[in-house]
């Protein structure tokens, strides 16, 4: 039986049909050049993925093979140190903001830089830190590079905690004022405790974000081509040789840039989607 | 006059009233409060007596609660709310400024609306009230904890999985755990706002028999919405409307014989 549609309801429909259009249009041109550049990255990192990748350490100019095992530990060791400097920084910063945000000029002024610095341009982070740390040292050092990221990294961290902070109910603080308990406990046990995991996914996000930065690396750790667990020296790092190797004129350095390329963004994505495991796991109320 | 509520004199006045249930322990005079510029209680006069259960009923907005928040001074947590008149509370006069609020808190304790359990085990969440100002040993908490639990009828529904999370509970059993937590850290009076309106019939019958069964050890005063609860609960009751105490005198009398016409309209369903 053929319905009698209502002329709104069909114009209504229309629309509807138009938007969805619309939007699975705009998803799908996201999302292809998403793929494309996983699939490339896939087809040409795989190749280069070898066991020598993780022994060896970057070659010479014009040397065979060679691997990246010295710019994956350099990695390591400055995003984790980064990440010790800037995890404790940014959560007491957060606390601080959610807690006393409301009535206080300091705490305004501080969110307000923390926006900014959010969308401070990598390089420049860079450069700063190039000119209060390695012009003062006259090094280049896997100090600097550290606090280069982690300067990048504070901002994510204390915009997640303090957003986190503030989903937390008043009622609940509330309950536990009622007891009689000081503020200082309130925040930490009761109120951080709360968005614990969104937190931690803060943290996990702002080294997500860190791992793969190349510009603030390139003016503080600079590179070394050899293997170095000496932090107050240059440190090689995946990030500035994919940089480095992928312009050059050796076939080994390009294959391994794409190796080293893969690497990081499958650290990233693994990141994420651990995140987001802690986070879904528990969720505020 | 040393106006700071200490642990000594507390325990004293105590013992001096012991031998009259129903001798005075809040003493509310002249009270206004204000929320910024807006007052929301005007002059009110009330005594809460000891180990007895005070209701406090009337329409929505007409200050109960917020009366309730000045016997903690929970109000204090929200620059541009205040409060003048006085509150004695075992004498000392509460709303002075040098009076230490979480001592306070810690023997004015308050059940909410909503259940609020804390973030941690339901253990945990008994324990932490009593460690801000207690040093148990491990067995001593622990019996502390059940003893907390039984008063509040859950110790029988969480005794095999203290080490949940309090957020595992039902609604029900949520707002008895919190109930347990503000009976764990024994304090002097228990304030409830609305402690039953998100819960069911069978929870609320549970937490109502709680009531009566805790004013033996505590002084209780409680706001509902509910005035069969106030009835079947309560020894005073106190009408309130816009702000205003329009009647306040033992639940009995109230709600046979009221003085006021307003609070007959009121109970009799003709208002409200």
């Amino acid at each position: 039986m053929k319905q009698v549609m209502n002329p709104v309801y069909r114009k209504r429909l229309l629309t509807h049909r138009i938007g969805i259009a619309l939007s699975v249009g705009a998803m799908s041109v996201g999302l292809l050049v998403l793929a494309w550049i996983l699939v490339t990255l896939a087809i040409k990192g795989f190749g280069a993925l070898s066991l020598n990748m993780f022994t060896q350490t970057t070659p010479a100019p014009g040397s065979e093979g060679g691997g990246l095992m010295n710019a994956i530990i350099g990695t390591v060791m400055i995003v984790s140190l980064s990440t010790l400097i800037s995890t404790p920084i940014g959560i007491l910063a957060g606390i601080y903001l959610a807690e006393y945000g409301e009535e206080n000029k300091v705490a305004n002024l501080t969110r307000f830089v923390t926006d900014i610095m959010l969308s401070a341009p990598s390089i420049v982070i860079g450069m700063f830190v190039w000119a209060m740390y390695v012009a003062t040292a006259k090094h280049y050092s896997g100090y600097a590079g550290s606090i280069a990221l982690a300067l990048i990294a504070v901002p994510v961290v204390v915009r997640t905690t303090d957003n986190m902070l503030r989903l937390v109910p008043n009622s609940l603080l509330e309950a536990a004022f009622a007891l009689g308990a000081p503020r200082w406990k309130v925040a930490l046990m009761v109120r951080l405790r709360a968005v614990k995991a969104g937190v931690i996914t803060g943290v996990l996000l702002a080294v997500a974000r860190i791992s793969g930065e190349t510009a603030p690396l390139l003016f503080t750790a600079l590179n070394n081509q050899f293997f170095s667990a000496d932090m107050n020296g240059p440190m090689a790092n995946l990030p500035v040789v994919i940089y480095g190797f992928a312009m050059s004129p050796y076939d080994n350095w390009r294959e391994l840039a794409w190796g080293g390329a893969l690497l990081v963004t499958f650290s990233v994505l693994a990141l994420n989607i651990l995140s987001r495991t802690v986070f879904s796991q528990k969720q505020p109320n | 006059m040393n106006t700071q509520l200490s642990a000594e004199n507390v325990v004293a006045s105590q013992n001096s009233v012991a031998v009259n249930g129903k001798s005075k322990i809040i003493e509310i005079k002249g009270l206004n409060f204000f929320y910024g510029k807006s007052q929301s209680l005007h002059n009110v006069n009330l005594d809460i007596h000891e180990k007895q259960v005070t209701a406090f009923i009337g329409p929505s907005g007409c200050g109960k609660s917020t009366l309730l928040r000045t016997l903690n001074r929970m109000y204090d947590l929200y620059p541009g709310q205040r409060a003048e008149g006085s509150i004695l509370y075992r004498g000392n006069n509460i709303l002075e400024g040098n009076q230490d609020v979480n001592m306070l808190r810690a023997k004015v304790g308050m059940v909410f609306q909503k259940p609020t359990p804390f973030p941690m085990s339901i253990y945990d969440n008994i324990a932490l009230g009593v460690r801000l100002y207690e040093d148990l040993s491990k067995g001593e908490m622990d019996e502390r904890v059940e003893w907390a639990l039984k008063k509040a009828a859950l110790w029988t529904e969480v005794k095999d999985k203290l080490g949940k999370s309090g957020l595992s509970l039902s609604g029900g059993q949520q707002q008895r755990l919190c109930i347990a937590r503000g009976v764990a850290v024994k304090p002097d009076v228990l304030l409830l706002d609305e402690p039953t309106s998100a819960l069911d019939p069978i929870s609320t019958s549970k937490v109502e028999e709680l009531i009566s069964e805790l004013k033996g050890d505590y002084t209780i005063a409680i706001v509902t919405h509910n005035m069969q609860q106030a009835a079947r609960c309560s020894d005073y009751t106190a009408y309130m409307y816009l702000g205003e105490l329009v009647e306040f005198g033992e639940t009995d009398q109230i709600f046979m014989n009221p003085a006021r016409k307003e609070t007959q309209d009121y109970i009799t369903g003709r208002f409200g």
